[in-house]
């Protein structure tokens, strides 16, 4: 029976020949992700077993990122829970502030996930690693406990959306504006309970950060999973990080697909996502005169080491727009030590913006750079909703790390070709 | 498995950052995530829940986040049950593994209004309103699903060997 990449992961997963969409399987789990939010509660489900080990020490990963460094006595709380869990339990990769960055950069950065794994976490942009090869998808708390007891977790078999991808991007577009246009084209629920597989000619001319960053958001279409068929850019990227030898599983020629959807990447424009829903997409011909308080770069979507050479590029020799808090994040220790080196820091500090340590922080409004009634906000961030970074009657823009560079030097919404001049 | 109450409408896209806001994200303890429960969309929602209400709602109920926080917080304000056209899927999992009585009805969905008193019977998938006298079907849970709630959840059908 002929299968989709993903179907392909679950069946060798689940001890089985072949899957079909809409089974329910048991699938062995190659690895089990928490953070500081959502890991207390898989502790507390956890205990309920009453069981002295996790069922293996080297398969659990907790990173303490969303309001670490701590950003309150209750934040505080939540992640000394995780530490001393850990502790007990002896699991190996636990990361805590000076180790750990944003857990969707650091993973794919420390080697943790390669080709033909399966991944859960207890964080809804578990997605991101279908950029490997892998089948890696968000869950809840309870999931992860169960995960972290057994080494197993449920699935519903999903069919499929196949994004076939043409061309090449053009100056100053990247990944997010991509996704940003799919996810505008299909709507938040356009891929619900199914899977993304991206493929193409054009995947040779997406590097690893527009990989990551587009499966990353395949959760804001309601996708279980967004995966990239693996070619040498992704061996490439995994042989780099010292990641376990990879698995490459390939969709059958004639693979059932809900549908299929042409992407030529080399009409992809800077696009936006208008408040409240990711699917609000625009592009510069429909946006306006929209003015902006603050402008953060980074997160799990695009705090990567390439995303901020793209945001220091138009920066340069620039000064950020007066009455615009500029914020950068870089998402991991790496990124912010290859930043330092690189000179972007000088860059961003000079252009009028601060750089904070790796954190999730403002991106769902926990702390480091909430918005006041009425405040605007164009961030690289992945979320809109009401609320999302601050007081209810905030409102968010979503775009690409430079369209964020480019909109922190006008004040006011900026596609990156106007400020280049392209 | 039969649930009684009031119905309290939203519509399509109600996402995990309204039903709990992350800045109250900081605990994990039920009644303190409760005293929250949908603020940013609506804050008369906490004073006016009752034990064994109804929510109904549009398309992709609990999308964005993975937090159980979520389903935890409509669970603990007295929320019996979920009528939506369809949910996000990490919210429809999270519900099935913490308990949260959640079903699929579009038509159910649409047409029942605020505050009318609806009557649901999930185990032969009958949803009756009973202040106008509609009745709606809807597909039973698979066997896998239902051996989950059965157990009163995923940690509980672990317990009790189901794993």
């Amino acid at each position: 029976m002929a299968m989709t990449m993903t179907q392909k992961i679950l069946a060798a997963h689940s001890g089985r020949e072949s899957v079909s969409a809409g089974e329910l399987i048991l699938a062995d789990l190659d690895l089990v992700l928490g953070n500081d939010i959502t890991s207390p509660v898989a502790i507390k489900e956890f205990a309920k077993l009453g069981r002295d080990s996790v069922f293996d020490r080297n398969k659990i990963t907790m990173v303490m990122d969303h309001f670490a460094p701590n950003k309150d006595i209750k934040a505080a709380e939540q992640c000394k829970m995780c530490r001393d869990f850990c502790a007990e339990k002896d699991i190996t990769h636990f990361y805590d502030v000076g180790e750990m960055g944003i857990e969707h950069a650091l993973l794919p950065e420390k080697g943790l996930v390669t080709a033909g794994n399966v991944v859960i976490g207890a964080d809804s942009h578990t997605c991101t690693y279908g950029a490997l090869g892998a089948f890696s998808t968000g869950v809840g708390s309870t999931d992860m406990a169960c995960g972290m007891a057994t080494g197993k977790a449920w699935f519903k078999v999903p069919s499929a959306i196949k994004i076939e991808l043409t061309g090449s991007l053009r100056r100053y577009v990247s990944g997010k504006d991509v996704i940003l246009h799919l996810i505008g084209k299909i709507g938040v629920d356009g891929a619900l309970y199914r899977s993304m597989e991206f493929t193409g000619e054009g995947l040779a001319s997406l590097t690893m950060a527009d990989r990551l960053c587009i499966a990353n958001m395949a959760i804001e279409a309601g996708a279980k999973n967004g995966i990239f068929q693996v070619d040498d850019i992704t061996l490439g990227y995994i042989r780099e990080h010292g990641g376990a030898e990879p698995v490459i599983y390939k969709a059958d020629e004639d693979a059932d697909y809900d549908e299929v959807i042409n992407i030529d990447l080399s009409q992809t424009e800077p696009t936006v996502a208008f408040p409240h829903l990711p699917e609000n997409a625009r592009t510069f011909g429909e946006i306006g005169d929209i003015r902006i308080d603050q402008v953060v770069i980074g997160s799990c979507t695009n705090g990567r080491l390439e995303d901020l050479i793209s945001a220091a590029e138009i920066m340069k020799g620039r000064k950020a727009a007066k009455n615009v808090r500029v914020i950068v994040i870089p998402a991991t220790q790496q990124i912010y030590l290859d930043a330092m080196e690189m000179g972007l820091l000088r860059t961003f500090i000079e252009f009028g913006a601060v750089v904070s340590t790796p954190t999730c922080g403002p991106c769902l409004g926990g702390y480091m750079g909430i918005l006041a009634a009425g405040e605007r906000a164009l961030t690289t961030t992945n979320r809109n909703f009401v609320g999302r970074m601050g007081h209810p009657e905030s409102e968010v823009y979503l775009a690409s790390p430079a369209t964020a560079a480019a909109s922190a030097i006008t004040g006011r919404i900026t596609s990156p070709w106007e400020v280049m001049e392209i | 498995m039969k649930y009684t109450g009031n119905v309290i409408k939203y519509g399509d896209n109600v996402d995990t950052d309204v039903i709990i806001p992350a800045r109250y994200l900081n605990t994990s303890d039920h009644k303190e995530l409760a005293a929250h429960c949908m603020e940013d969309l609506d804050k008369t929602f906490v004073a006016r829940v009752k034990q064994g209400d109804i929510i109904t709602a549009g398309l992709n109920f609990g999308c964005g986040s993975s937090r159980e926080h979520a389903p935890i917080a409509i669970k603990a304000s007295g929320v019996s049950l979920v009528i939506a056209k369809s949910f996000a899927r990490i919210f429809y999992r999270n519900a099935i593994n913490i308990g949260l009585a959640i079903v699929e009805c579009p038509a159910a969905a649409e047409e029942i209004s605020e505050g009318d008193t609806v009557e649901a019977d999930l185990d032969n998938g009958i949803i009756r309103n009973i202040t106008t006298g509609r009745e709606y079907r809807t597909a039973p849970f698979p066997e896998f699903v239902q051996k989950i709630i059965e157990n009163g959840g995923l940690m509980e059908s672990i317990v009790n060997g189901a794993f």
